[in-house]
C-alpha cells in the first residue's frame, strides 16, 4: 500500500490507459447490447504483452466506464444499457422528457464517481475482512434476498403492487424456460429447440424497454424529449450543488452498492433497486420519487458503479468472481501468472495495489470524460430528427441482441418480448418487474433448491429456511417492504373518511 | 534476356508451387474466433485464456475467444455446424456435457454431430474439504457418512456433470450414501465450502490449486499424483477405481474439410507440447491429455460407455 505503488500507477501509460479504458468502456455500456464483459473479453489479448498492472488498469477501467455508459440510454431512451441500470430508468427518463436530460446525464456522472471511489477505497482498505460477507451468504440467503429484490420492484416500479407482483412472477416463469441452471432439466420448450437457451436478460431488456418506446415514438408526433429553448451549455454546477446537497444519500448508496457487490451473482441491478429504495424511505414529503426526482438517479448510479470495486474484493481474496467482467480479469490474471486467491494480497501485492490505485485513478479520469461524452450523447439524442432516430434505435437493438451470442433465435424473442411488453403496458405492468424476475428467478430457484436439499439432509428444513439471523434480517425487510405501502395507504383512507 | 526469362519461369515454378501447397495443405487467413459455449472464469475458459498467447507466438494470428452460455452448452454446440468451416471459427467442447446433454433429450444437436480434433486436458475429480475440516482422510469421511447416512452434504458444480457423476459413481463404491448439491459451476460450488454450508465439496484438483492453504484435498482421480500435490493419494491408491474427471476439447464445424481438421489438429498438438504451457497447465491444478483427431473415435466411444451407462444407473437419462 506504500505510496511507490501509486507512482507506479501514475505513469504516462497507465494514464492513457485508463482514459482510453474509461472512453471505450462508455461508449461500450452506454449501446443496449454491448456489454463490458464482451469489451473485456476482446481486449484480453491486447494485454498479454503489457506488464500486468498496465492490463489490469485498462480491464478495471472498461468496467467502471461501461457501468457509468449504462446510465446513457437508461436517462435518454428509457433502456438501461446494462443491467445495472434499471432502477436509473425510473427517474432519469422522467427527467430527460422534461428537458433535463443534460442535467440528469451530469448527475449520473457525478454520482458515478463518487461510487466507484468508494467501492474502489474499499477495495484498498477493507478487502480482507469484507470478504467474509460474501462467505457469510449461503444458498439460503441469496434465496431470500432475490426474494426481497422482487419485494422492491414490485412495490417501486408502478404504483400497484399487485401489477408489480404480477409482472416479477411472470419475469420468473420466464426464467424457466430452457436448460435449469442446477438441475439440468430441459423445460418448458415444448419441444422446440428455439427455447433451449432461454430467455436472456440482455434481449428481454432491449425488448421489454427498447421497443415500447420506439412504437410510441412512432405512435405520437410529439418529439422525443422535450428541449428549452434558451440553450444552457452547461449544467454541471447545478449537478454538483444537487449532488451535494445529497452527500449522505450519495454515501448510504455506495456504501449499500459496495456491500452488495461482494456478493457473487447478486449484481448492480439488485445494489442500485436497493439503493433506490432507501433513498426513497429516507427521502423528503417534497420529493417526488419516479417522476424525475435527482435523488433517485444519485442513489442508483452511485450504487451500481460502487458494485465494481466491491465485486473484485472476492475476485481477488478468495479467487471467487463476482460478475462475469470479474471472472475475465481474473482470467487475464492467471495468464500473466499472477496466483489469485488468499495468497495474492502477499504474494503478488505490487500488481494488485497498482491495479487498485489504477482503477482509482480510471474513476477520477471518468468524471472529465463522462460529463463530455454526456454533453456530447445528450445533445445528438435530443437533435436527431424522429425519423433518424427511430430507425437507427431500431437498427441497434437488433444488432445489440443478435451479438450476445450470435443467435437469430434471441432476435425473434426480444421482438416478441417487445410487443408483448408495449401490450401490456397500457394496462399498467411495467418492465421493470419483468426484467427483474428474470434476472432474480433463477437465483432465487437455486437458493430454494440447494437449501431444501441441504435442509433435508440435515433434517432441518424450518431452520434452514428462516433460522439463520442474516436471512431472518432479509425476511423483515421484505415483509417491511410488502406491507408499509398497505399501511399507509389504509391510514389515508381512515383519514379521509373520519374527515368526510 | 535469358535472366528475364529465367525470372518468370522461376516465378511461374513458385506460384505453381504456392498453388500446390494451398490445396494440399490448409492456411489460416486472419484471426481466428475461439467460441465457449460458457461464460467467462470457468476452467473451460482459462485454459483457453492459457492456449491464446501460445498460438499467437507459434502461428501468427490472433485467437479472439468469445463467449455464448445458454442451454448449459447446448446452445453454442447446436450452432456449431451452421458457422462456416473454413478453419476461422472453432468451439470448445466439454465431456461429459456432449454426451449426457443430447441423450437426456433433443438439444438441436449429437454427439456424433461434432467434429472433436482435439481433447487437450481434463480437471481431474476431487474430493476437497475446508483446512479446518474434521475430515483428514478420505477414510474419515467415509466412516462419518457411515454412521450418518445422507447428512455429509457435498457441493458440485451443477447436475449430471463430471462432479455429479463422480459423486453417484464414489456412493456406490464406498458403499456410502451422501447428498450432492447441486451449484453454479466451480465458483459457486467452491464459495459454500469456504462459507460452511456443505461439509465438502466434488470438485477438480483445479479447485486446490486455487485455494491454496484454505482448503485440503482428500483424494485425486488420476492414475499417478498430481505432481502439484505430492502428498494427495489417488482414489486407486486407497482402493477405489476411480479415474478421470471434465474432459475438454476443441470442435470444428462438420463441414470443415479434413485438410483443416489436421492442421488444426497439429496446432493444438504443437501448443499441448511446448513444456512452458504444459508447466503453466500443471501449476494451475489441470492434467493434460494429447488426444489427436487420429484418436478421437476411439476415445469418444469409450467415454461415452462409461458416461451413459453411470448415467442410466443413476436415473439421469432413460
Amino acid at each position: 500500500m506504500e505510496l511507490g505503488h501509486f507512482l507506479s500507477a501514475l505513469t504516462p501509460f497507465n494514464l492513457l490507459l485508463a482514459l482510453f479504458g474509461v472512453v471505450a468502456g462508455t461508449i461500450v455500456g452506454s449501446i443496449p447490447g454491448l456489454t463490458a464483459t464482451m469489451a473485456l473479453a476482446v481486449l484480453v489479448p491486447v494485454t498479454f504483452s503489457m506488464d500486468p498492472a498496465s492490463a489490469l488498469i485498462l480491464l478495471g477501467a472498461i468496467y467502471t466506464g461501461a457501468i457509468y455508459g449504462g446510465a446513457y440510454a437508461a436517462i435518454l431512451l428509457n433502456t438501461p444499457g446494462t443491467p445495472s441500470a434499471i432502477a436509473t430508468t425510473f427517474d432519469g427518463y422522467p427527467m430527460a422528457k422534461r428537458g433535463d436530460g443534460d442535467l440528469a446525464v451530469a448527475l449520473a456522472c457525478f454520482a458515478s464517481v463518487i461510487g466507484g471511489l468508494i467501492g474502489a477505497f474499499s477495495l484498498l482498505f477493507l478487502a480482507p475482512p469484507l470478504s467474509r460477507v460474501a462467505l457469510a451468504f449461503g444458498p439460503i440467503e441469496y434465496f431470500w434476498l432475490s426474494i426481497f429484490g422482487l419485494s422492491l420492484i414490485a412495490s417501486l416500479s408502478t404504483g400497484n403492487l399487485m401489477k408489480g407482483l404480477a409482472g416479477g412472477a411472470f419475469g420468473m416463469l420466464l426464467s424457466t424456460v430452457g436448460v435449469a441452471e442446477v438441475s439440468a432439466d430441459i423445460r418448458l420448450t415444448f419441444g422446440s429447440q428455439m427455447l433451449v437457451g432461454g430467455f436472456g436478460v440482455i434481449g428481454a431488456l432491449i425488448g421489454l424497454y427498447c421497443i415500447p418506446v420506439l412504437i410510441d415514438l412512432v405512435a405520437t408526433p410529439d418529439r422525443h424529449l422535450k428541449i428549452e429553448e434558451d440553450v444552457r451549455s452547461v449544467r454541471i454546477g447545478e449537478a454538483f450543488r444537487i449532488a451535494m446537497r445529497s452527500k449522505f444519500n450519495l454515501v448510504r448508496s455506495s456504501v449499500i452498492g459496495t456491500l452488495i457487490g461482494i456478493l457473487p451473482g447478486a449484481g448492480g441491478s439488485v445494489a442500485g433497486l436497493v439503493a433506490y429504495s432507501e433513498a426513497k424511505r429516507a427521502g423528503k414529503a417534497h420529493q417526488r420519487f419516479g417522476e424525475g426526482e435527482p435523488d433517485g438517479i444519485l442513489a442508483t448510479e452511485s450504487a451500481n458503479n460502487a458494485t465494481v470495486g466491491g465485486g473484485f474484493i472476492p475476485t481477488l481474496v478468495l479467487g471467487i468472481p463476482g460478475t462475469p467482467p470479474d471472472a475475465i480479469v481474473l482470467g487475464a490474471l492467471l495468464v500473466q501468472g499472477v496466483r489469485t486467491g488468499p495468497t495474492m494480497f502477499s504474494q503478488s501485492g505490487s500488481i494488485v495495489y497498482t491495479f487498485i490505485y489504477g482503477l482509482l485513478i480510471a474513476t477520477v479520469l471518468m468524471l472529465p470524460a463522462g460529463l463530455l461524452i454526456g454533453r456530447y450523447a445528450y445533445k445528438s439524442i435530443v437533435n436527431i430528427p424522429k425519423a433518424v432516430l427511430v430507425p437507427m434505435v431500431a437498427f441497434m437493438t437488433i444488432i445489440g441482441t443478435f451479438s450476445i451470442r450470435n443467435s437469430v433465435t434471441d432476435v425473434l424473442l426480444m421482438l416478441g418480448l417487445g410487443v408483448f411488453g408495449w401490450v401490456v403496458g397500457r394496462f399498467g405492468f411495467a418492465a421493470s418487474p419483468i426484467v427483474l424476475g428474470l434476472i432474480l428467478g433463477p437465483i432465487a430457484e437455486q437458493g430454494f433448491v440447494q437449501g431444501w436439499t441441504i435442509g433435508a439432509a440435515t433434517n432441518n428444513l424450518v431452520g434452514m429456511f428462516f433460522g439463520r439471523p442474516i436471512s431472518q434480517g432479509i425476511i423483515a425487510f421484505t415483509l417491511m417492504t410488502l406491507l408499509l405501502p398497505l399501511y399507509t395507504a389504509r391510514r389515508r383512507r381512515r383519514k379521509a373518511t373520519e374527515q368526510s | 534476356m535469358l535472366k528475364r526469362t529465367f525470372l518468370k519461369i522461376a516465378t511461374a515454378f513458385a506460384v505453381t508451387a504456392t498453388l500446390t501447397t494451398g490445396s494440399s495443405a490448409a492456411e489460416l487467413t486472419g484471426p481466428v474466433n475461439y467460441i465457449i459455449p460458457f461464460g467467462p472464469g470457468g476452467e473451460s475458459d482459462i485454459s483457453a485464456r492459457f492456449q491464446q498467447p501460445f498460438f499467437k507466438d507459434k502461428f501468427g494470428q490472433d485467437m479472439v475467444i468469445s463467449y455464448q452460455p445458454g442451454g448449459g452448452g447446448a446452445v453454442g454446440w447446436a450452432s456449431l455446424n451452421g458457422l462456416s468451416g473454413d478453419g476461422q471459427t472453432i468451439m470448445g467442447v466439454n465431456l461429459p456435457h456432449i454426451i449426457i446433454k443430447p441423450a437426456q433429450k433433443d438439444v438441436g444437436f449429437t454427439t456424433e454431430d461434432l467434429n472433436v480434433f482435439h481433447m487437450f486436458h481434463y480437471t481431474p475429480d476431487a474430493i476437497i474439504v475446508k483446512a479446518d475440516s474434521p475430515y483428514q482422510t478420505l477414510d474419515d469421511l467415509i466412516q462419518d457418512a457411515k454412521a450418518n447416512p445422507a447428512q455429509v452434504t457435498m457441493s458440485g458444480s451443477g447436475k449430471a456433470t463430471a462432479n455429479h457423476l463422480a459423486h453417484i459413481k464414489f456412493d456406490k463404491m464406498a458403499d456410502i450414501q451422501t447428498t450432492y448439491v447441486p451449484f453454479k459451476g466451480t465458483g459457486a460450488a467452491v464459495t459454500a465450502l469456504l462459507g460452511n454450508q456443505v461439509k465438502a465439496e466434488w470438485g477438480y484438483s483445479t479447485v486446490a490449486a486455487t485455494q491454496g492453504e484454505e482448503v485440503r484435498m482428500l483424494a485425486v482421480a488420476m492414475e499417478e499424483r498430481h505432481p502439484l500435490f505430492p502428498d494427495v493419494p489417488t482414489f486407486k491408491e486407497l482402493g477405489y477405481d476411480m479415474v478421470g474427471g471434465a474432459y475438454r476439447g476443441i470442435a470444428l464445424p462438420k463441414s470443415a474439410s479434413a485438410e483443416v481438421t489436421k492442421m488444426w489438429s497439429d496446432m493444438i498438438a504443437e501448443i499441448n507440447n511446448d513444456p512452458a504451457f504444459r508447466q503453466q497447465m500443471l501449476d494451475n491444478g489441470f492434467a493434460m491429455l494429447d488426444i489427436e483427431a487420429d484418436g478421437m473415435a476411439d476415445f469418444m466411444a469409450a467415454r461415452s460407455e462409461e458416461y451413459l451407462g453411470d448415467a442410466r444407473e443413476a436415473g439421469l437419462i432413460e
